[in-house]
């Protein structure tokens, strides 16, 4: 009898790993199905560049239907609850039905929750003059709302840690500098980055490096801010030790939580991740089911190049768990990301759970080197072809030519 | 690496001042970096101390502030009046455990 590989959600992470499994297994005797709640796959790096006008809608939504290699199925759903003991997951279409699986992936991400920051969402507030960006709605309403900008206090407000794609904060504000500098705006306006963290970013070498471009362009830093409510009344943050950030415009980066389907399955944590073996990538309760992308409490960047780099290590060691070999510890947690710092240039950073960013060289075959934590034209450039070798490689299961792991090939450590 | 006087002990600590080796940790090792934060231990300090260094040795990882709110049934505002600041990071040092890496 065939066996059955279940995919809990078809981004990023879902969609490659199904695809790199589609061409590895024998599917004369395997099934593999991909569940997902929606139709469209967002090409999410790119929301940053929509509120600046750079990317429109239409640049970043594919239907999801088409990413699939032939020979996996899709299902059109959301998922009710995980049931790992008894090896299978209800879907809430057709009435609630199960589909049973010898081996499961969960890939169901994480999302923004407005609603968990008190009057963030009110309706004097929401959609007018305070804005999420990581949704391709509050994308767009702030790009709308940008154009009519005159000036005042833009505050940039990251509620908490750990968040996608966590350098994407620092990249708007860099392009809000560079956006309102060529719109004759920047002298009107005074631009404040609030954060939980205690720097720019934690890790101290990138902290230095990107404390002072944030200092270079006189963009204001609040280091340790954590945010409990926002009143609409007064236009203001309030932090849990009272301190007020008055704002004009507001730009959220809600709390991140995983898929409510994890906390209905009672498998995940406070913020509804799977705790996961970081090197493996299996859950650590249960036996046959992995963890892939941003769902994962791995400590690392919950970031699409980490999700490549889990798939990569991931393919070749779930061909010899199903051949009955042990596991091997083959992640490193590497993260690998383009950051834009605005007027055409950009810094990538690369690291591990063990080696922070450092600055030096990223060498890639055809196309880099790149600069590593240094601002060049090329990183940007890098960063803008992305879009293209996202949907034409990466979604297809095609490879890039670099290894999975981290390289200190080039770096100046 | 820097090594600091505890009484009769003599711990390594980091360039930012945190306990190098968790193990080494004792109750006199808090209070002394309490007092240096200007804290004075409450046995409510102490359930968040407790907490924390639970919460390390079960996972091997320092909690975030919410790891230890939803964990330690503690409310977020009281956090940070027992620990001003920055709760997460203070309580670390303060238990003995690693600075929370806040991953990236």
């Amino acid at each position: 009898m065939a066996k059955t590989l279940l995919v809990l959600g078809g981004g990023t992470a879902g969609t490659m790993a199904a695809n790199r499994l589609a061409q590895e297994l024998d599917m004369d005797q395997w099934r593999i199905i991909v569940v997902d709640h929606s139709k469209i796959h967002y090409y999410q790096p790119g929301f940053l560049f929509i509120p600046f006008g750079i990317y429109k809608e239409r640049d970043v939504v594919k239907p999801r239907r088409t990413y699939f290699a032939p020979g996996v199925e899709f299902i059109l759903s959301e998922i009710d609850v995980i049931e790992p003991d008894k090896k299978r997951v209800r879907i809430k279409a057709d009435g609630g039905r199960y589909i049973s699986y010898d081996f499961l992936i969960i890939a169901t991400g994480t999302s923004p929750r407005p609603d968990q920051t008190p009057g963030l969402q009110d309706e004097r507030l929401w959609y007018k003059d305070a804005f999420d960006f990581y949704t391709l709605q509050g994308a767009v309403r702030l790009a709308r709302r940008l154009r009519t900008w005159e000036g005042g206090r833009l505050v940039l407000n990251i509620v908490d840690m750990p968040i996608k794609c966590p350098v994407a904060p620092l990249e708007f504000i860099f392009l809000a500098d560079w956006y309102l500098r060529e719109n004759g705006l920047r002298d009107k306006t005074e631009l404040v980055f609030v954060t939980p963290l205690p720097g720019a970013f934690t890790k101290p070498r990138a902290a230095a490096i990107l404390g002072h471009m944030l200092e270079e362009r006189g963009i204001h830093l609040v280091t340790d801010y954590y945010i409990e409510r926002v009143d609409p009344e007064r236009k203001v943050i309030v932090s849990y030790d009272e301190r007020e950030e008055p704002f004009d415009l507001l730009v959220s980066i809600p709390l991140n939580m995983g898929s409510d389907a994890i906390a209905r399955s009672g498998i995940g944590n406070e913020l509804n991740y799977v705790p996961t073996d970081p090197r493996t990538l299996r859950a650590k309760d249960f036996e046959d089911v992995f963890v892939l992308g941003d769902a994962t409490d791995v400590p690392t960047s919950k970031a699409g190049s980490v999700a490549h780099f889990m798939v990569d290590s991931f393919v070749p060691n779930f061909l010899r768990y199903i051949d009955g070999l042990e596991l091997l510890p083959t992640f490193d947690g590497h993260a690998n990301c383009y950051i834009e710092s605005g007027f055409g240039k950009g810094i990538l950073i690369d690291f591990n759970y063990d080696v922070e960013p450092l600055p030096g060289k990223f060498p890639l075959p055809g196309l880099g080197p790149f600069s590593l934590l240094q601002e060049s034209v090329i990183n940007h450039w890098g960063k803008m072809l992305f879009r293209t070798l996202y949907w034409h490689v990466l979604m297809k299961g095609r490879r890039l030519p670099m290894p999975a792991q981290m390289m200190m090939a080039g770096k100046w450590s | 690496m820097p090594v600091r006087q505890f009484g009769a002990l003599q711990l390594e600590v980091d360039n930012e001042g945190y306990l190098v080796n968790p193990k080494d940790w004792t109750p006199e090792v808090a209070e002394a970096f309490a007092k240096e934060e200007g804290i004075e231990l409450t046995d409510r300090h102490w359930e968040v101390i407790n907490f924390v260094r639970k919460y390390y040795e079960e996972r091997g990882q320092s909690p975030t502030i919410r790891q230890i709110t939803v964990g330690a049934g503690i409310p977020t505002k009281e956090l940070f009046k027992l620990f001003p600041g920055g709760p997460a990071k203070k309580v670390a040092r303060i238990a003995g455990v690693p600075k929370p890496a806040g991953c990236i």
